[in-house]
């Protein structure tokens, strides 16, 4: 079929909120101009557990003009609503953990705030607190449920009657491994804020909009929040209006806890009778919001003596902190996703959650992947090592492939490209050849040079979508206008948070409708401006919610086209005073081919993963122990580029996101404390930390993407930590199981190994 | 009181003089194209220029700019004109979510005005002082590099037209 226009799908269009972006004219949260708006601050407990006896106010302090309020101000349910509902917006009388929040100020001018703040002091009085996983399962203190753990899952694959320890014993050879993984802070670099406007009715209804609760801010979900906040105030939906600022990155981190502080800003205005703004400095930040899950995972594999992999065994203890949130699925992608990208005869994955009293740990890109991810693609490495194999030929050997079966049951179908993955990145590192000549011993003693280089490689996938039967449950729409001169205008919930989705948005609906690249717009997602598409989390939004843009862009577009003939504006013009309103509701449906089933755990776990191959080369200084990344090389099938730059884009700042994690990345928590909420002693990687990227777009299409596209969100993720740890491994000479890698810890694994060796 | 040049103009601001320059810029001038990432000197989302050099605007007083020229991200274009690196950020992936892009700029600005030739690690050494948690930076350094290669062909355009003029003219 020949377009009526050129298509731009697979094409670098210029970035539309690019202008914006580099003139500094693009507005952010703290960038909104609110005449009149509060400032607004909060109070918390400092202790990890205890019981809240009290709040005092210093009456020495002058409280003019300052706004203070409690859980007693509530007017709905005191729950942030999400999975369960044990989180309180402000505690009453438990305290789960250092930075509960237990007040609210607002005050118009900032010293004063804190100074308010610093005049509020709360009894509580201290309870023992569980501070680690180990702790939780110990059992001596109980905070959630009867034994700690907020939810478990098991994963049973071809068992045939036996255990998973009888099966794993008939095989030749058998590895066992323990992997161990940290917290890990988002640090977008725009920190969390929302202004809120607590409108009664009446008021503001000359300025167009509605009365209720108005709150604009930096996000991922506005539906989230919106069924957060009628909770909260006991509001009806159209009384509550979220909407997006522009957004400073997310990656998870502004997927659930906006709902927090959109309904803590919110609150403050409505006892205020002001707007009101709270936007957190770096500090505040780092200590309130959510954190990636740290995981303990043991993994007992069997094997042939020739390599083929028979049965796996993964226990995956994850820390959910002081509550749910949305452990049960990160936990759930997280075991999901621990058998890798190989095939299995046999498996039994047993994953569980527990409560601490830590900060609650929630969505960062991934989701518990990159977890489990570690844990089998170091695992693979030591079964590699036992057999004398090169890990990446052990890989190869047993990787998934169409007509393979998951340990969850599912038949591959279409899509799978990690061969090709594994041939780009190989070949473009040289990786055979590297592996070979790191693997030389050192030059012999007296003329040691310094550094000792490594080069490494991991193999994985990502489930693209929700698991299961998630989007079947969701019913993701998005909504088409036909707009005056012909335009389109796409309304969906889904955000742009830097990835691109208000220009990648526009490509699809004008290739699908064959218009003009700047004839569509797309609304900037508010609730009360667009239909509920989801939550933009999950690698879902090209995959899942462009497929729908793309299908409702082309039914408006034929509607015009079949109206008449002549140019197309005329036609919509036509069609336009006609009927006034020309629009679409195009809801999602998942592929019927995709069966889950949610008791059992087996089926369609999801409609598709997109493959990779990262393969990844260091030299590590052997006096200081500081690893420097000289190479990275990273190939991903991701169904289809719509726009290359961008997925390019998106490849290279998740893996230098795991490669942080895995390098320099470390939160230091005491009793419950984090002793390091600064970006001075947080650290993330700069431009000379990071490698120059050599990155593959490999495209195996998925008939369910549009123009075949699959997720390419969380997918660069995944890989970069095992990918570093093996290279280090070669370069350094010892085991690198557990992450963090910071110097000091290579430092005492190569002491460990020297002890051992000896 | 306290006059300095932002962006071409003189401005005066009543703030205190140990105020943050960042403050300044952002809240009575409504600049808000600088950006507060942190606070305390490690993000560079803030970076402008004080006379031609990249600080960070969160670490200096306004004080200390009495009589001196501010440049932010808004005074970056010649009018509607974008500069290299604003075109080439846009086109080559240099700018995701755009909190780090003002900074970026401005530190790559002053990059491209002391060397238009840099190599990748010249281009990372100059904004190893801006934390970008998006794009890994290899955009953003091709970016850059895009923008010193339009650089060098517009001088290079530029000269050899003078030069062409100049015969002309003789
Ligand atoms: S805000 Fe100034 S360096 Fe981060
Ligand atoms: S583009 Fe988001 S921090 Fe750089």
């Amino acid at each position: 079929m020949t377009s009526r226009v050129d298509r731009t799908v697979g094409k670098n269009v210029s970035r539309v909120d690019g202008h914006a972006k580099v003139t500094g004219q693009a507005v952010y949260v703290d960038d909104l101009t609110t005449p009149g708006a509060l400032f607004g601050g909060t109070v918390r407990s400092a202790v990890a557990r205890g019981t809240l006896r009290g709040i005092r106010k210093d009456p020495s302090f002058d409280w003019t003009g300052i706004t203070v309020v409690t859980a007693a101000d509530i007017p709905g349910d005191n729950v942030v609503a999400l999975i369960e509902d044990d989180q309180p917006l402000l505690a009453k009388d438990a305290i789960r953990h250092v930075y509960e929040p237990v007040a609210l100020v607002a005050c118009d001018d900032p010293v004063r705030l804190q100074q308010a703040i610093a005049a509020i002091t709360l009894d509580v009085e201290p309870l023992p607190p569980v501070l680690s996983i180990e702790d939780a399962e110990a059992k001596k203190q109980i905070i959630y449920g009867k034994d700690n753990v907020q939810k478990r899952y098991v994963i049973e694959h071809e068992l045939g009657g036996k255990t998973i320890d009888e099966l794993i014993l008939a095989c030749d050879v058998v590895v066992t491994g323990r992997y161990a993984v940290h917290h890990q802070e988002q640090m977008y670099i725009e920190p969390q804020g929302m202004v809120a406007h607590w409108q009664e009715a009446g008021e503001g209804a000359e300025a167009g909009v509605g009365d209720g609760v108005h709150v604009t801010g930096s996000l991922q979900c506005p539906f989230y929040v919106h069924k957060a906040m009628k909770r909260a105030f006991a509001l009806e939906g159209d009384r509550v209006h979220i909407g997006q600022a522009v957004t400073g990155g997310g990656f998870g981190g502004k997927e659930e806890y906006p709902s927090i502080l959109a309904a803590h800003a919110a609150l403050l205005s409505k006892v205020a009778g002001k707007p009101v703004r709270m936007i957190y400095g770096r500090k505040e930040d780092i200590e309130a919001t959510t954190k990636r899950h740290p995981a303990r995972i043991e993994i007992t594999t069997g094997c042939t003596k020739a390599g083929e992999l028979v049965a796996l065994k993964v226990e995956c203890a994850m820390d959910g902190g002081a509550y749910v949130t949305l452990t049960p699925v990160v936990l759930s992608r997280g075991i999901l996703h621990a058998a890798g990208a190989y095939k299995w005869k046999h498996a039994r994955i047993h994953g569980w959650a527990v409560a601490t009293n830590t900060p609650p740990n929630g969505a960062f890109r991934g989701f518990g992947a990159p977890q489990t991810i570690w844990a089998i693609e170091r695992h693979m490495d030591r079964i590699a090592e036992k057999l004398g194999k090169d890990p990446l030929t052990l890989r190869q050997q047993n990787l998934l492939a169409i007509g393979a079966v998951t340990v969850t049951g599912q038949t591959l179908t279409q899509s799978v490209g990690v061969v090709e993955c594994i041939e780009k990145a190989v070949k473009s590192s040289d990786y055979f050849a590297k592996r070979a000549a790191y693997a030389k011993p050192s030059p012999a003693a007296g003329s040691r040079t310094r550094t000792r280089r490594g080069i490494g490689a991991a193999v994985f996938m990502h489930g693209a979508g929700f698991t299961g039967s998630g989007e079947r449950r969701l019913k993701g729409k998005v909504q088409v206008d036909l707009e005056p001169g012909g335009r389109l205008r796409v309304r969906s919930a889904s955000t742009d948070i830097g990835q691109g989705t208000e220009t990648i948005f526009r490509q699809i609906a004008a290739d699908a409708a064959e218009l003009p690249f700047d004839t569509i717009e797309i609304e900037t997602p508010n609730t009360s401006n667009v239909p509920d598409s989801g939550p933009t989390v999950a690698s879902r939004t090209v995959m899942v919610v462009g497929s729908i843009v793309g299908k409702g862009a082309k039914m408006i577009a034929d509607r015009v086209r079949a109206s008449g003939t002549g140019d197309f504006a005329t036609l919509a013009d036509a069609l336009l005073a006609r009927e006034k309103k020309v629009s679409t509701l195009v809801e999602y449906e998942p592929p019927v081919a995709v069966q889950w089933n949610d008791d059992t755990y087996r089926g369609d776990a999801y409609p598709c993963y997109a493959w990779a191959c990262d393969i990844a080369e260091v030299e590590v200084d052997l006096d200081t122990f500081e690893t420097k990344v000289i190479g990275f090389w990273a190939a991903q099938d991701i169904g289809k580029a719509i726009h290359p730059i961008m997925c390019a884009g998106q490849v290279e700042g998740g893996t230098l996101q795991a490669i942080g994690w895995a390098l320099y990345e470390n939160l230091v928590m005491k009793d419950g404390h984090i002793l390091n909420a600064r970006m001075t002693n947080y650290v993330i990687p700069t431009s000379k930390d990071a490698p120059p990227f050599t990155t593959f777009l490999v495209e195996h299409p998925f008939s369910g993407g549009p123009s075949g596209a699959k997720g390419v969100g969380e997918l660069p993720m995944d890989g970069g930590a095992p990918a570093i740890a093996a290279a280090v491994e070669q370069a350094i000479g010892a085991l690198c199981n557990d992450l963090p890698l910071l110097p000091e810890d290579l430092f005492r694994a190569k002491s460990k190994s020297q002890v051992a060796r000896s | 009181m306290i006059r300095f040049k932002v962006n071409g103009t003189v401005r005066e601001t009543d703030a205190p003089p140990m105020a943050r320059l960042l403050d300044v810029l952002r809240v009575p001038l409504g600049l808000t194209g600088t950006k507060e990432g942190c606070g305390e000197g490690e993000c560079g989302a803030c970076s402008v220029m004080l006379d031609g050099v990249p600080v960070n605007s969160c670490l200096v007083a306004v004080g200390q700019c009495e009589g001196r020229e501010v440049v932010t991200v808004e005074g970056l274009a010649h009018g509607a004109e974008l500069t290299p690196l604003q075109r080439a950020f846009i086109e080559d992936g240099g700018a995701q979510c755009g909190i780090c892009t003002p900074g970026m700029l401005v530190a790559a600005e002053a990059l491209l005005r002391r060397n238009t030739s840099p190599t990748d690690d010249d281009v990372r050494d100059a904004i190893a002082g801006n934390l970008c948690r998006c794009t890994g930076y290899q955009r953003i350094v091709d970016s850059i590099q895009a923008a010193a290669a339009a650089v060098r062909a517009k001088t290079s355009k530029a000269s050899k037209a003078s030069k062409a003029g100049g015969e002309t003219g003789a």
